[in-house]
């Protein structure tokens, strides 16, 4: 019997922009990037220098205080440029693609019949450990570490998300070596989130514990997975992994080949109809090879609107994005726009707008703040998006403050930012809460670690 | 509108950063915006927001005090001309209490929000919009005729020791429309209690005298007013706590809109109930009780400020309990403490002003043990796991 975790609290926002249910192969990206800034807490250390040749899987970077967590090429081709910022921070690495990529051979394994140690070595010692998320955290997993389990989630519930039912179509055979491979990287359980209401093979995986997710954003978060089976208790580690990302480490199981295909939806309003589709891409690629109809003043986001970072039309797509959303700025002024019940059409959460009367309507949004920054004063808001058991305003203030052992007793260690992503979107004060939890975690990591 | 953009972006020229008015730009946007919603776009996190505001939230709350506002300043006239014998018309009474009210409420904006300027300029943050409530908050639950300085003094008090010594709006421990009622009560207590204050011009004119409910009660006296009268409103009181029918009204407004918290005003409601019914049992157990012990339980909720206190002032999400279970207790208590400090104690014939100040000094208490609930649990599933595995 599978779980059932059914989410009550939380928001489901119906955005205009959806995308067509087809794939389409993408033009090839002449470079792709791989950015350090994807990997949060990790320093990197080079392995190649400008210019050195290299094949798909070849090592490109490392951490600095763990030679495990590696990060490999998605392409074969010349290492073109390393991009440095202040202090010579590393801000990018951009591989020349080669025109037919060469693989490098790390040979096929059956991780059902291996060790348990062998499979964590290679997942490891070739790469694919940098597809693995720690929490709490949510920062690249240690390969010295046994998590208590590993937490798969193939039902996104963030507005104008990917279904990953499109996006694992013809990759289940390798969805299932990678399942079986995680399978011995714990001694706990693989749980394996998916959407109650879809009939998809997905609820056939083998060896995972099925959890099926219904309710409103942010019911598909990992976070509120792990909170409705197993909550994260001080000291414990958990990992958690992009479905897609399993195939990967499938396939590379079965071939022997580091297949960094990504596919990527390209979403929202922004977007021209005939661009709005799944294109199937490489880890990494420039946004242009798949955004091509795009409307001028738009914001370019690698994610959802909602946890995604703003790249720019020349730049690339981030290492786990698989969503790229394009909305229109909002950077025009409106008159009176603070009077209640007045322009309905722009969303809202609260009652003092006429919107929740029609709660199936599309909105067009846009980035605009919808007002400006004030004293957190009204209560209550934040709990309605909330489904966890945790108090999220009190956290956030203990977040602020830097208390510690308060952030520690009203439980940090269960969240990530994008479980604070609604809270923010619908917050009266138009407080910054992700990055108040963002920078609450990194505290925590420098002084409980 | 655009010619209109274009003038307000030419007059704010001199107030942009590396201008020489740079430091009075909180004082120029806070005007500014409230013609135009900036333009403002999301810099970090999430790329979208919600369409609700500050300014949105307390304009709402601002509407649900006009049908009491416009009740008080009616009545304001007809309990004036109804006690000098006369039967004024609609307007009439409408005009003489607008002409006493309208001054109150432009000094407290005046002082109010000169000071919140001042703040925000000296701190170099932008203007709350929280006196926007307070500001008008504080004439409403005045007497009439209390002058116009001690309103500015009250209004002086409540923002400076009320609020900005704490840090300012988001931060205060009390009320601050009720810090300023406390500070005329305690500062000029001959205008703001007694006999002769609660009907426009009764210490001038002998004809009028016009006492409160409570007031006659507490003085053992008949009351001459029907719990219709009482409902409606049609009674001397402060300027807009007399009509219960206006503010359920206003509660509708807020309860509606979810900008004020439903739990705080029922619980509030159940706690005064409750008490209520409690004292009306007295003669039952053999104690004889007061005339207003006596006062059925019922009538305790529409006379008095009571109806206002819990809708407008309990609800102030800043100074009340801030968890959901914190609001249920803190409701409550203030419904007990009202009604007792209003019964028992003959100093002060009504007791809701005192009760929420009160609870408000409390309510941080009340929170910390619903956190330290929500803590418990968190410890005692670590605790579990920690003997599972040993």
């Amino acid at each position: 019997m599978p779980i059932d975790v059914k989410i009550k609290k939380g928001l489901k926002l119906n955005l205009k922009g959806e995308a067509k249910n087809s794939i389409e192969q993408a033009q090839k990206s002449k470079t792709v990037a791989l950015r350090p800034s994807n990997f949060h807490s990790l320093v990197p250390k080079l392995v190649l220098k400008e210019g050195a040749k290299i094949k798909a899987g070849d090592e490109v970077f490392f951490s600095k205080y763990s030679d495990k967590t590696r990060v490999v090429s998605p392409v074969s081709g010349v290492l073109k440029e390393i991009k440095r910022g202040a202090k010579r921070k590393i801000l990018e690495v951009i591989i020349e693609a080669d025109d037919n990529i060469e693989y490098k051979d790390f040979g096929s394994m059956n991780p059902l019949e291996s060790e348990s140690s062998l499979v964590k070595e290679r997942i490891f010692s070739t790469g694919l450990g940098i597809f693995l998320n720690q929490r709490p955290y949510n920062i690249p997993a240690n390969a010295d570490d046994t998590p208590k389990a590993i937490y798969i989630s193939a039902y996104d519930t963030a507005p104008l998300s990917a279904s990953y039912e499109m996006v694992l179509k013809d990759k289940a055979e390798h969805f299932q070596i990678g399942i079986n491979a995680l399978t011995k990287l714990t001694g706990g359980k693989v749980y394996l989130g998916v959407d109650k209401q879809s009939a998809s093979f997905l609820k056939d995986v083998q060896n995972v514990e099925l959890i099926t997710i219904s309710g409103p954003h942010p019911a598909g978060n990992v976070g509120t997975l792990i909170h409705e089976t197993e909550p994260m208790n001080r000291g414990e580690r958990v990992w958690t992994i992009n479905p897609e990302d399993v195939a990967i480490i499938g396939e590379q199981f079965k071939t022997g080949k580091y297949n960094a295909e990504r596919t990527v939806i390209v979403t929202g309003s922004a977007v021209n109809e005939n661009n709005r589709k799944y294109f199937k891409t490489i880890i990494g690629s420039e946004v242009k090879s798949f955004l091509t109809d795009f409307e001028e003043n738009s914001r370019i986001i690698s994610g959802n609107v909602l946890t995604g970072e703003k790249v720019e039309s020349d730049g690339y797509i981030n290492f786990f994005s698989n969503t790229l959303t394009v909305i229109p700025e909002g950077n025009e002024y409106r008159m009176f726009g603070w009077v209640p019940f007045k322009d309905n059409d722009i969303h809202s959460a609260s009652k003092t707008s006429l919107s929740w009367l029609f709660p199936n309507k599309k909105y067009d949004v846009n980035t605009n703040l919808n007002g400006e920054e004030r004293a957190l004063v009204v209560t209550g808001e934040m709990e309605e998006m909330m489904p966890m058991d945790i108090l999220p305003m009190q956290l956030i203030k203990a977040c602020m403050a830097g208390d510690i052992e308060k952030m520690e007793n009203l439980g940090i260690y269960e969240v990530v930012p994008e479980d604070f992503a609604l809270v923010e979107y619908t917050n009266t004060s138009k407080i910054e809460a992700q990055e108040i939890i963002r920078n609450g975690l990194d505290l925590m990591i420098t002084e409980v670690g | 509108m655009n010619w209109i953009r274009q003038k307000i972006d030419q007059i704010k020229e001199p107030f942009e950063p590396g201008n020489k008015l740079e430091k009075y730009r909180p004082a120029i946007n806070a005007l500014d915006t409230f013609l135009f919603v900036p333009d403002h776009t999301t810099k970090k996190g999430a790329h979208i927001r919600d369409a609700v505001d500050l300014k949105r939230t307390m304009i709402t709350v601002v509407l649900a005090l006009i049908p009491a506002l416009i009740f008080g300043m009616w009545n304001t006239g007809y309990q004036h001309f109804t006690q000098l014998g006369e039967n004024p018309a609609f307007l009439e009474a409408f005009l003489h209490g607008a002409y006493k009210i309208v001054p109150m409420i432009v000094v407290s904006y005046a002082v109010g929000l000169g000071l919140e300027f001042a703040f925000a300029i000296m701190r170099g943050h932008e203007v709350n919009e929280g006196y926007l409530v307070t500001g008008l908050l504080i004439p409403m639950i005045m007497p009439v005729d209390i002058p116009l300085w001690m309103v500015a003094l009250s209004v002086i008090f409540a923002v400076l020791i009320g609020k900005e010594a704490f840090g300012g709006t988001g931060m205060n421990i009390l009320n601050p429309a009720l810090t300023a009622r406390a500070f005329a009560f305690f500062a000029y207590p001959t205008y703001m209690s007694g006999n002769k204050i609660w009907v426009s011009e009764a210490s001038n004119v002998d004809g009028i005298s016009g006492e409160t409910i409570l007031g006659s009660l507490a003085a053992n006296k008949e009351v001459t007013y029907n719990a219709a009268e009482m409902f409606t409103g049609v009674i001397p009181g402060s300027i807009a706590e007399t009509s219960t029918l206006c503010i359920v009204a206003g509660a509708l407004i807020l309860i509606l809109t979810k900008v004020g918290d439903w739990r705080i005003i029922l619980s509030g409601i159940i706690g005064a109930a409750a008490m209520g019914l409690l004292l009306n049992a007295l003669p039952s157990m053999g104690v004889e009780g007061n005339g207003l012990t006596n006062f059925p339980w019922y009538n305790h909720l529409i006379v008095g400020g009571f109806a206002f206190g819990i809708v407008f002032m309990a609800t102030d999400p800043v100074s009340a309990a801030q968890t959901m279970k914190g609001k249920w207790i803190y409701g409550i208590l203030i419904g007990l403490t009202a009604i007792l400090i209003r019964t028992l104690n003959p100093a002060y014939p009504e007791g809701i002003m005192l009760s929420i100040l009160l609870l408000n000094v409390f309510a941080p208490t009340i929170d910390h043990y619903v956190i330290e609930g929500n803590i418990k649990k968190r410890k005692k599933r670590l605790d579990m796991k920690s003997v599972k595995t040993a």
